[in-house]
């Protein structure tokens, strides 16, 4: 496959065709904050933390959609940036009911983690203090849609790794809602195998195993990759 | 059918016509208040008045002045009856023969309706939109003939780059590069999808093009299906126009009965078929992809471009999209020529455009007017000023992706550049007149209102972005803000517009800021005192702090 | 130096206790004037930092809230209560009977013996209609989060500002919970 030649960050780097500027910021160990993108399945551009400048475009592009070109001049970080993803953790904090301290996964949050990496000590907006259901009708795990940030990173899994469809979205804008099957309690749904992934996919406390208390949500997301390069290459590897 | 044929349909067409005909707008303005019943009538009393031989009662697509419906024109003694009920019917058909008719006029030969050019609406109000012949009769169908049997598709597509013709979906892109660029990708299998959501609130052109003109739309759609290399085309038009999907299933249906749609087009190797899907009623399935995602059958959210329609659309095949309202240019283009169409407007904004006018205007309507005129030859000589002796105050354009354009630049030119250069858009042709009254805060909640309630809700900016700036223009409109309320609305506004992922949200702070702009005074006059603020404490800066 | 207690668990004060030896330099440094552990009514004027823990959460709260930011040059909100709303603003989710559902569920239907909502005015303040976090209401200069702040960062924070500088915190020492 053909490689290209990019600079990421002022550091010259060759990249395969097909990369993703985010696959090719990897390989060379720079860091781009991201949400939505997981390992695994593919990306869909929706949580926009990863967005990069990109010389001689005016817009900002989300690093984990945007395929890597010839001569590309990428800026992971920057003044701006900073301040716009900041802002869009800030919305998020705002957006739903994020009670860390009472959270199955406190400690073992991506969102926190990108709050405190990113400089957020505190939340400018008005928080809106929804009011949003926990569904604990599922034998093994619970939903809270507390703390769901509409990633669809458990809708992908469920569809496109384990292949139940179980999961989906519902509504749209802020209503926006994930739902198992027709809109109906987990517990009800026929089509859950059970699987877990979409459990070990979430980056918040959103979906959990039951009987986890506080901070005690940790997720190896080690098994999803496994299950993917099983299937996609036939390798099995596990650490 | 060959050209033969089609003309043998015209000439018998234009050989019935009667002496007189009495066209009575059947579009869903008029409609809306029994333009049908006015219709029945008409007929009634001209049979009753034993005038069948003379006197045709003819269905028509939107006569443009829709705040006076119903309509109705009298061919060829230039009468525009306006608010007509059916119990006039009998004395405009007495009125034929000299006799007095009871129901009002106004004046056809108006600036409203003179200083219109009609490429798009030149069938609108004048021909049946529920027969083919009518539109035979009006030249239809010929400029397909010839672009098969007389062009390549490689000469359809650099004629269309001749003509200038930019998208009039919103964004205005170069239709002849979107083409080209379909044209030339290599996969067997292409699409054509007419655009015809219509979101905006206060847009209804598209919707009076399809109900007007139908035909005008599939041979634009074909003679581009042909220049592109695509076999299929489909429409998506929103739920909320029944009239014009039952226009459009009827003009497909005779389209298909004469070979007009079909395999083998005019007896040459050229097959295309349209159909309808319906959308639900969401705006952001205006939105390219999501329109694309929602033929598919999916939930109807943008995604990431690239990939473009043009290089992966619908079922990841190369697809050309657009609006209803470029297509109904098309026809017009191959049989008067692309110069003609390039002479037509300003040097980079050519042809025409139609605008819904509505809102604080006396004429409020349909106007189709040269790219180029001047907001206030539309608003004050058409449009016919405020009503109620008001002073009009703004101009919005683009609707909740668009701008406020104040009064004082009522001389710009209507065309791409000039109105984004006033922080507006051109749009797909909203245009709602403001006048004193008007509270701009309003309008700028109102808007982001919509677009809150419009988000798909896939990318966070648009999602929560757009409630945070509702809300904190909530504040302003009800007098609870402060100025660092207004601060952190512009910072979002900045925010939501560079990191939003489709067009939607991109231009969801639009109104605000032009709003925030022109009329910034009408927000600080909402602000309130910030008593526990910064330094509120008289502290001028980071006050240094006394140890002992 | 003032810190204040709102509608908090008191937990941030307890982690403040835990400052050990450093609450000796502090005493050093600083006149400790107003405190839930110092006993004075009136919270004083001219005041140079004021720890605030807990959430803005009933009409006391907020009055002395206004009367601190008068009097005060440099506000911290100290903890999750204070920085975010944290576990008292959960009863804004319940919409805008929330107090009083609060009331009715703590007082009449839990209650084991003479169950009453506790009313006297003056005494007994009123629930404010929404639970904030301090800076919606005020200005706040500084933030120190976590649920409770450890001492280390308490100490950080505090021995930053006495030295005169910007305090900068980073990384794990912004973490919520
Ligand atoms: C939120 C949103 C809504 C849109 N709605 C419409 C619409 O209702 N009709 C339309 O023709 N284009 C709409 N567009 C623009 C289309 O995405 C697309 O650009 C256009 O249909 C292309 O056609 P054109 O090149 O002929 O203008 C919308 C775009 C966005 C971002
Ligand atoms: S999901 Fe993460 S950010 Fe949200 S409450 Fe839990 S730990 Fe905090
Ligand atoms: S457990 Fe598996 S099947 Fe069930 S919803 Fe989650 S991912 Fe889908
Ligand atoms: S439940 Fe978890 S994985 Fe699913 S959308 Fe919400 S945050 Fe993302
Ligand atoms: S900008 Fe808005 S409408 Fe567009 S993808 Fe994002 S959330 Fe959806
Ligand atoms: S990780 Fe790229 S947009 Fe979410
Ligand atoms: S709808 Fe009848 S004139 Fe426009």
């Amino acid at each position: 496959m053909a490689a290209k030649t990019l600079t990421i960050d002022g550091k010259q780097i060759s990249a395969e065709e097909n990369e993703t500027v985010l696959q090719a910021a990897t390989e060379a160990g720079i860091k781009i904050p991201t949400l939505c993108h997981l390992e695994g399945v593919y990306d869909v551009g929706a949580c926009r933390l990863c967005i990069v400048e990109i010389a001689g475009t005016p817009k900002l592009l989300p690093a984990c959609t945007t395929k890597v070109a010839e001569g590309m001049e990428v800026k992971t970080d920057s003044e701006r940036l900073r301040k716009y993803r900041r802002m869009i953790l800030e919305l998020l904090f705002a957006e739903r009911n994020h009670v860390c301290a009472v959270c199955v996964s406190n400690g073992h949050c991506e969102l926190q983690a990108l709050a405190y990496s990113l400089g957020m000590e505190h939340v400018r907006y008005d928080y809106t203090f929804p009011k949003w259901s926990v569904d604990t009708t599922h034998r093994l795990f619970g939903m809270d849609h507390n703390r769901c940030v509409l990633c669809t990173r458990c809708v992908r899994v469920c569809w496109h790794i384990e292949g139940a469809g179980t999961k989906n979205v519902s509504g749209r804008g802020a209503k926006s809602k994930i739902i198992t099957d027709l809109n109906q309690s987990w517990g009800t749904s026929d089509s859950c195998t059970e699987c877990g992934k979409c459990v070990m996919a979430c980056p918040t406390g959103a979906l959990f195993q039951k009987g986890s208390t506080v901070g005690e949500m940790e997720r190896d997301r080690d098994k999803l990759e496994f299950i993917v390069t099983a299937r996609e290459k036939k390798q099995w590897i596990a650490d | 059918m060959i050209y033969h044929d089609l003309i043998a349909i015209k000439e018998k067409e234009l050989a019935a016509r009667k002496k007189i005909v009495l066209r009575c707008c059947l579009a869903a303005g008029c409609m809306s208040s029994d333009a049908k019943g006015v219709k029945e009538q008409l007929a009634k009393a001209v049979a009753e008045a034993g005038l069948q031989d003379q006197v045709e009662v003819r269905g028509v697509g939107c006569m443009k002045l829709c705040c006076e419906g119903p309509l109705v024109a009298a061919d060829p003694q230039n009468a525009l009856y306006v608010k007509v009920t059916a119990a006039n019917a009998p004395s405009i058909v007495a009125a034929l023969n000299g006799g007095q008719a009871n129901a009002a006029q106004t004046n056809p030969d108006a600036a409203f309706f003179k200083k219109q050019f009609s490429i798009v609406l030149a069938n609108s109000g004048v021909v049946d939109p529920e027969r083919i012949e009518g539109y035979i009769a009006a030249d239809g169908y010929q400029a397909l003939h010839e672009v098969l049997h007389e062009m390549t598709p490689k000469d359809v597509v650099e004629a269309m780059v001749k003509s200038g013709l930019r998208g009039r979906g919103g964004a205005g892109f170069p239709t002849g590069l979107k083409w080209g660029t379909v044209a030339k990708s290599p996969s067997a299998k292409k699409y054509v999808i007419c655009n015809a959501d219509e979101g905006d609130p206060g847009a209804f052109m598209d919707r009076s093009v399809l109900e007007s003109d139908p035909h005008s739309v599939l041979e634009g759609m074909a003679i581009a299906a042909y220049a592109v290399g695509a076999d299929q085309g489909f429409i998506y038009c929103r739920a909320e126009y029944p009239l014009a999907i039952a226009r459009l299933n009827l003009a497909i249906k005779q389209a298909k009965t004469l070979g007009l749609l079909g395999a083998g087009i005019f007896e040459s190797p050229f097959n295309f078929n349209i159909d309808i899907r319906i959308g639900a009623g969401a705006f952001v399935c205006g939105e390219e992809t999501a329109l694309m995602a929602s033929v598919e059958g999916k939930r109807g959210t943008p995604r990431p471009r690239p990939p473009f329609p043009a290089e992966s659309g619908l079922f990841g095949c190369p697809t050309l999209l657009n609006n209803v309202e470029t297509f109904a240019n098309v026809p017009a283009i191959y049989r008067k020529g692309a110069e003609w169409f390039a002479g037509i407007g300003t040097e980079k904004s050519k042809g025409t455009k139609v605008f819904a006018l509505a809102g604080k205007i006396k004429n409020t309507g349909l106007i189709e007017v040269p790219m180029g005129t001047p907001l206030r030859t539309i608003v004050e000589e058409m449009g016919g000023g405020a009503p109620d002796g008001g002073t009009i105050k703004a101009v919005q354009t683009g609707g909740p992706s668009g701008g406020c354009i104040p009064s004082q630049h009522l001389d710009t030119p209507v065309d791409y550049e000039s109105l984004g250069k006033l922080g507006s858009i051109m749009g797909s042709g909203g245009m709602i007149v403001m006048d004193q009254t008007t509270n701009m805060v309003e309008i700028a909640r109102f808007f982001m209102e919509f677009c809150m309630d419009e988000s798909c809700g896939k990318c966070i900016p648009c999602r929560a972005g757009t409630v945070q700036m509702h809300h904190i223009l909530d504040k302003i409109a009800n007098r609870q803000a402060t100025a660092r309320d207004l601060a952190k609305l512009e910072e979002l506004c900045d925010m939501v517009r560079n990191t939003s992922l489709c067009g939607l949200g991109q231009t969801a702070p639009n109104p605000t800021m032009s709003t925030l702009r022109f009329f910034r005074n009408e927000y600080e006059a909402l602000l309130q005192p910030d008593p526990f603020g910064p330094h509120s404490n008289g502290a001028a800066k980071q006050p240094e702090l006394a140890t002992k | 130096m003032a810190t204040v207690w709102l509608g908090g668990c008191a937990g941030c004060h307890m982690s403040f206790l835990d400052l050990d030896e450093f609450l000796i330099e502090l005493a050093d440094a600083v006149d400790l004037v107003y405190s839930p552990v110092v006993d004075v009514k009136d919270y004083p004027e001219n005041v140079d930092l004021c720890l605030i823990e807990g959430a803005v959460c009933n009409e006391d709260n907020l009055e002395i809230l206004h009367k601190i930011r008068a009097r005060t040059k440099v506000l911290v909100s100290f903890g999750d209560c204070a920085v975010t709303g944290n576990v008292p603003a959960m009863r804004n989710q319940l919409g805008i009977d929330n107090a009083e559902n609060v009331l009715q569920r703590a007082y009449i239907e839990n209650a084991q013996n003479n169950p009453a909502v506790p009313k006297a005015d003056g005494i007994v303040p009123q629930l404010l209609e929404n639970v904030r976090p301090v800076h919606e209401m005020v200005y706040v200069e500084y933030f120190l989060p976590g649920c409770p702040p450890p001492a280390a960062r308490i100490k950080s924070l505090v021995a930053q500002l006495l030295a005169g500088a910007v305090p900068k915190q980073e990384g794990e020492q912004l973490k919520f919970g």
